[in-house]
C-alpha cells in the first residue's frame, strides 16, 4: 500500500525535471556546420545548445523566409506548460499522499496517468502544429524560394521525431533528459496503480 | 692575399665535406619513399600533430604550419602592414607599427619563442623579434593575433632575441650592431672602444605585458644570438658575440680576424636583484610601446622616455666572457642546462662549454684577463668538449629527448647529429640547401619532443617548380625518432624563416577562439545592432557606423559625402558564428580592405576624389548572397549641399 503511494509521489515528482532539463532537442547539421547547431526545447522556452545557436539558426533560416525562433513571451505554450506540469506534479503528489494515509482506490492513480497522457499528446500535437507553421508559413519575400516537383513550396518542417534531410541541412529531432524523466515518472505512476490494484484486491 | 688563400682553403674544405655527403637522396625510393609519404600524410579533415610557427624573416610576419603535413595554416601579421586583413592600415591597428621613428610599415622578424613555465613551453604566447627597427612582439595563441609590440631603445639590429627565460620572467633583446650609447653624431672610424652593445631584459607580466626592466651596458661587440639557462643554469643567459675586433668596415674580413670571440654569460638574477634594490641609473631613451586593447579593440600606444642602465662592472659576478672559437653564431643550451654550445660559424668544430665548469672557474678565478673590465674566463677551464670536424660552418644546435644534439652546417649544407657527453657524430643528412636554423618542438626547453625536426634552408634553387628568379625559401622535415634522421618532406615557406618554434597541437588548439563576443565589444565606434548604425559629420570628417550580417551592410545607401571629406567606415560584424568574417572594400581607397571577424569592429578611411555614385562590397565570400552584399555611396562635389542620408531597404534616416 505504502509502496504504491511512494511510487506515485516519486513518479509525479519526476515531472519537475522538466523545469531543469530540456524536453526536446532539434539539431541542424550541414556541410558548413560540422558542429551542428542545436536548440533545446524547455517547457518555458527555447534555448540554443551553444550560446549563439538560436541567432545562427535564425540567420540561416532567413534565407528561406522562416520566422525567427519564438521568444518565451511570443508563445502562450511557454506560460501554460509550466503551470500544467507543476499542477500535475502537485496533483500526483497529493494523490500519493492520500494513498499513503488513506485507502483510496487505485483508479485515482490510473486517472492521473490517463490525464497526463492526454495532456502529453495534446502537447505533442501542439508542438507538431508549431513546427508545421514554422516550416510552411514563410515570408513571401524570402530570398530562396524552392518548390517540389509539383510546383508546391517546399515544406521545411523539422520532424517531430527522428532525422530528416531539409535542403543542405540534416535535422535531428529527439527527446532529451526532461522528457525521459517524464516518461520514467509516468511509468512509475502506472506501476503504482498496478501494485495498488493488486494490493487492494488481496486486502479484500 | 693571405685572406684569399684562406677562402680558397675554406671552399676546398667545403668541397671535401659536401662530396662525402652526396649519396643519400637518390637512394630513397620504393618502400622507403612510401613510408615517408605515410608519415606526413594527414587525411583530409584530420588535424596535424603539431603547430609550427615559422618566422617570416623579411615578410615581417609569422607563419603557422601544421606538422607533419607541412600545410600552411595562417600568416599572422606582426611587423608589416598586411592589406589582406587591414592590419597596420586600419585605424585600430596602424599604431601597432608606431615607433620612435614614426610609423614603420615593414619589419624583419627572426626568432619566435613560445612562453614557458618551469622550463616547458606552455602555449600562452609566442614572442618574436624584429631585427631592423628593434622591437619585440607578443602574439596571443588564443586569437593568433599580435597583441603587443615594444620597441627596444639604444639597440640596432635586434638579433639575439626574443628568447624567454624558464618561467617567462624575461624576454631578451640584444644589439647585433654596436652603436653609440646613447646615440650621437660621431666619426664612424672612432667606433673602437666608443660604441657599446646594450643587452635589454624585458620583464613579462602574468598577463603577458612587457616592460623594459634594465639594459646592461656591454662592450661594443656584436651580440648575435642567445639562449637562456635552464635547470641548474636557470638565472643565467648566454649571448654569442662576433666582431670583438670592433671593426667598422669590411667586416666580412675584419670581423673575422680573432681566433676566438666570446659567449657572454649573464647572471640576470643577480642583476635583477641589484635593480630591485635600487641599482642602476636611469638614462634618456625614446621608445614606443604598443598594446592592442581587446576591450576597445584599439591600439594604445605610449612613448616612453627613459630606461634603466646597468654597468655590469658595478655588480660583481654579473657577467663573464667565455672565449669561443671562430665568430660563434648560434648559442644553444641543452635541455639539462649544463652545456652551452657555441657554433663557431667559420670553423668545422663546435665548442661546448660546461655550466658547472664555468661556475668552478669563476670560483677559482681562472681568468684570462678581461675585456673592458669584464672578466674573461680561461678557455680550457669552461670547455666541456669539442665536436671535431662535424661539418663546415656550424650555425645552430637543437636537442632531442635522448641526449642527442643536432647542428646545422651552412657551408657543407647538412644537419649533423651528435651525442652530448661523448661529442661523437652519429649521423648526417644533407639539407637542400645551406641550412640556417633548425627546429625541434620544445628544442629550446627542458623537455624537447624528439619526433620531428625541420631544417630551414636559405637556398632553394631547384627544389620546386621554378618561379622566376625569386624563390620562396624551403624547409625540410625529418623524422628523428630513430637512430638515423629520415627526410620525410620538403615544403616551401613564406618570406625567409629564420628560427621557428613548435608545440603539440593538443596544448593550444582547444584555446583557439572562435569568435569575438559582440557583448564585449567596447569599441568607441561600434554599432552592435542595425538600429545603432548612423552617419556623423564632424567638419570634413564623416564617421559611418556600419554593420555587416549575412548578407547585407547597414546602411547600404549613403548620401551627403563630399569630395574633400575623410570618411571613417567603422564596420562591425554582427555575426556570432564561427568562421563567418565579412570584408569591406571601397573603390579607390588608398588604404586597404578590412576583414572583420565576428563581433569585431574595424575602421578604414576613405577620401573620395571624384563626385559620383561609388560602390562598396564585401570581399569575403560569406554566404550564398555574398555577391549581393554591396552598397552605394553618393559623393557630391565639394561645396554641394546634398544632405546626409543613410538607410537600408529604402528606409532612410537623415540629418
Amino acid at each position: 500500500m505504502k509502496r504504491s503511494a511512494i511510487l506515485m509521489i516519486l513518479g509525479s515528482l519526476l515531472l519537475l525535471g522538466l523545469f531543469y532539463f530540456p524536453l526536446w532537442n532539434i539539431q541542424l547539421g550541414a556541410p558548413q556546420y560540422p558542429d551542428p547547431m542545436g536548440m533545446d526545447i524547455f517547457i518555458s522556452g527555447i534555448e540554443g545548445e551553444e550560446e549563439f545557436d538560436i541567432q545562427n539558426i535564425d540567420g540561416v533560416n532567413h534565407y528561406i523566409g522562416m520566422k525567427k525562433i519564438p521568444k518565451p513571451a511570443e508563445m502562450w505554450e511557454f506560460q501554460v506548460f509550466p503551470i500544467v506540469i507543476a499542477g500535475m506534479a502537485i496533483l500526483g503528489v497529493l494523490l500519493g499522499a492520500l494513498g499513503f494515509f488513506k485507502k483510496i482506490s487505485a483508479s485515482w492513480f490510473l486517472g492521473w496517468f490517463i490525464l497526463m497522457l492526454v495532456l502529453g499528446l495534446l502537447g505533442m500535437y501542439d508542438f507538431n502544429n508549431w513546427l508545421l507553421d514554422y516550416g510552411t508559413d514563410l515570408d513571401p519575400k524570402a530570398i530562396i524560394k524552392l518548390t517540389d516537383s509539383e510546383g508546391n513550396p517546399i515544406n521545411y518542417k523539422p520532424p517531430l521525431f527522428g532525422t530528416q534531410k531539409i535542403l543542405n541541412f540534416t535535422a535531428h529531432s529527439y527527446p532529451r533528459t526532461g522528457a525521459y524523466l517524464m516518461f520514467i515518472g509516468m511509468s512509475l505512476t502506472l506501476v503504482a496503480w498496478w501494485i495498488r490494484k493488486k494490493a487492494l484486491k488481496t486486502l479484500k | 692575399m693571405k685572406t684569399i688563400t684562406n677562402f680558397i682553403a675554406v671552399f676546398a674544405l667545403a668541397a671535401i665535406f659536401t662530396s662525402c655527403n652526396q649519396n643519400d637522396e637518390g637512394g630513397k625510393s620504393g618502400a622507403m619513399a612510401s613510408s615517408a609519404a605515410e608519415k606526413v600524410y594527414v587525411s583530409p579533415g584530420e588535424h596535424d600533430e603539431y603547430y609550427a610557427f615559422l618566422s617570416g624573416g623579411y615578410s615581417g610576419n609569422l607563419t603557422v604550419y601544421g606538422l607533419p603535413s607541412g600545410r600552411m595554416l595562417k600568416e599572422i601579421p606582426v611587423f608589416s602592414q598586411f592589406p589582406t586583413n587591414g592590419y597596420g592600415y586600419s585605424e585600430e591597428t596602424k599604431d601597432m607599427l608606431k615607433t620612435s621613428f614614426g610609423m614603420v610599415p615593414w619589419g624583419d622578424s627572426h626568432h619566435p619563442d613560445i612562453s614557458q613555465t618551469n622550463g616547458e613551453i606552455d602555449g600562452r604566447w609566442i614572442f618574436i623579434n624584429e631585427n631592423n627597427t628593434p622591437r619585440i612582439a607578443r602574439i596571443s595563441l588564443e586569437t593568433f593575433e599580435t597583441e603587443e609590440i615594444i620597441e627596444i631603445p639604444h639597440s640596432a639590429g635586434n638579433h639575439s632575441s626574443s628568447y624567454v627565460t624558464e618561467n617567462t620572467e624575461y624576454v631578451v633583446a640584444g644589439t647585433r650592431f654596436s652603436v653609440p650609447y646613447p646615440q650621437k653624431d660621431m666619426p664612424i672610424d672612432e667606433m673602437k672602444g666608443n660604441f657599446r652593445g646594450p643587452l635589454t631584459f624585458i620583464a613579462v607580466g602574468d598577463d603577458g605585458h612587457m616592460e623594459i626592466d634594465f639594459q646592461i651596458d656591454m662592450p661594443g661587440f656584436n651580440y648575435d644570438l642567445s639562449h637562456p639557462g635552464r635547470g641548474e643554469s636557470h638565472g643565467w643567459f648566454f649571448f654569442t658575440t662576433y666582431n670583438t675586433e670592433e671593426s667598422h668596415t669590411m667586416q666580412e674580413v675584419n670581423a673575422s680576424q680573432n681566433d676566438k670571440d666570446f659567449i657572454a654569460a649573464v647572471n640576470w638574477k643577480k642583476i635583477s636583484e641589484y635593480v630591485e634594490n635600487g641599482g642602476g641609473e636611469t638614462m634618456d631613451a625614446e621608445y614606443v610601446h604598443n598594446v592592442f586593447d581587446h576591450d576597445t579593440q584599439t591600439t594604445i600606444s605610449t612613448t616612453k622616455n627613459e630606461v634603466l642602465r646597468v654597468d655590469p662592472r658595478d655588480i660583481p659576478g654579473a657577467v663573464y666572457f667565455m672565449p669561443t672559437p671562430k665568430s660563434p653564431h648560434g648559442c644553444d643550451v641543452d635541455p639539462s642546462g649544463e652545456y652551452i654550445i657555441g657554433n663557431g660559424k667559420l670553423s668545422s668544430d663546435l665548442t661546448v662549454h660546461s655550466f658547472s665548469k664555468m661556475l668552478d672557474a669563476i670560483e677559482n678565478e681562472e681568468f684570462d684577463g678581461d675585456a673592458y673590465g669584464i672578466p674573461v674566463l680561461n678557455f680550457e677551464s669552461t670547455l666541456a668538449g669539442t665536436v671535431k670536424e662535424a661539418g663546415l660552418g656550424p650555425l645552430h644546435t637543437e636537442f632531442d629527448d635522448k641526449g642527442n644534439a643536432y647542428t646545422t652546417f651552412f657551408i657543407s649544407s647538412e644537419v649533423v647529429k651528435w651525442k652530448l657527453d661523448t661529442w661523437e657524430v652519429v649521423d648526417r643528412q644533407p639539407s637542400y640547401y645551406s641550412v640556417g636554423h633548425l627546429m625541434i618542438s620544445g628544442g629550446n626547453s627542458r623537455k624537447p619532443d624528439g619526433k620531428y625536426m625541420i631544417s630551414l634552408n636559405k637556398i632553394t634553387k631547384d627544389r620546386y617548380l621554378p618561379t622566376g628568379p625569386e624563390l620562396e625559401h624551403s624547409a625540410q622535415l625529418f623524422d628523428i625518432s630513430g637512430d638515423k634522421m629520415e627526410l620525410l618532406l620538403d615544403f616551401p615557406t613564406h618570406g625567409e624563416p629564420h628560427y621557428a618554434a613548435a608545440i603539440k597541437a593538443d596544448k593550444i588548439k582547444e584555446n583557439s577562439k572562435k569568435i569575438y563576443r559582440l557583448d564585449e565589444n567596447n569599441h568607441k565606434y561600434a554599432a552592435v545592432n542595425e538600429s545603432e548604425t548612423k552617419m556623423v559629420r564632424e567638419g570634413n570628417e564623416v564617421h559611418v557606423y556600419m554593420t555587416t550580417v549575412r548578407s547585407h551592410f547597414a546602411p547600404d545607401n549613403l548620401e551627403g559625402i563630399h569630395v574633400g571629406d575623410k570618411v571613417y567606415f567603422h564596420v562591425t560584424n554582427l555575426e556570432q558564428d564561427f568562421d563567418v568574417p565579412h570584408g569591406f572594400a571601397v573603390i579607390g581607397a588608398n588604404t586597404s580592405e578590412l576583414l572583420i571577424m565576428p563581433g569585431q569592429t574595424k575602421t578604414i578611411t576613405w577620401e573620395p576624389k571624384k563626385p559620383g555614385v561609388w560602390p562598396f562590397y564585401c570581399t569575403d565570400f560569406c554566404s550564398a548572397l555574398h555577391q549581393e552584399m554591396q552598397g552605394y555611396i553618393r559623393v557630391s562635389a565639394e561645396g554641394a549641399n546634398t544632405p546626409m542620408k543613410w538607410g537600408l531597404d529604402d528606409e532612410y534616416t537623415s540629418n
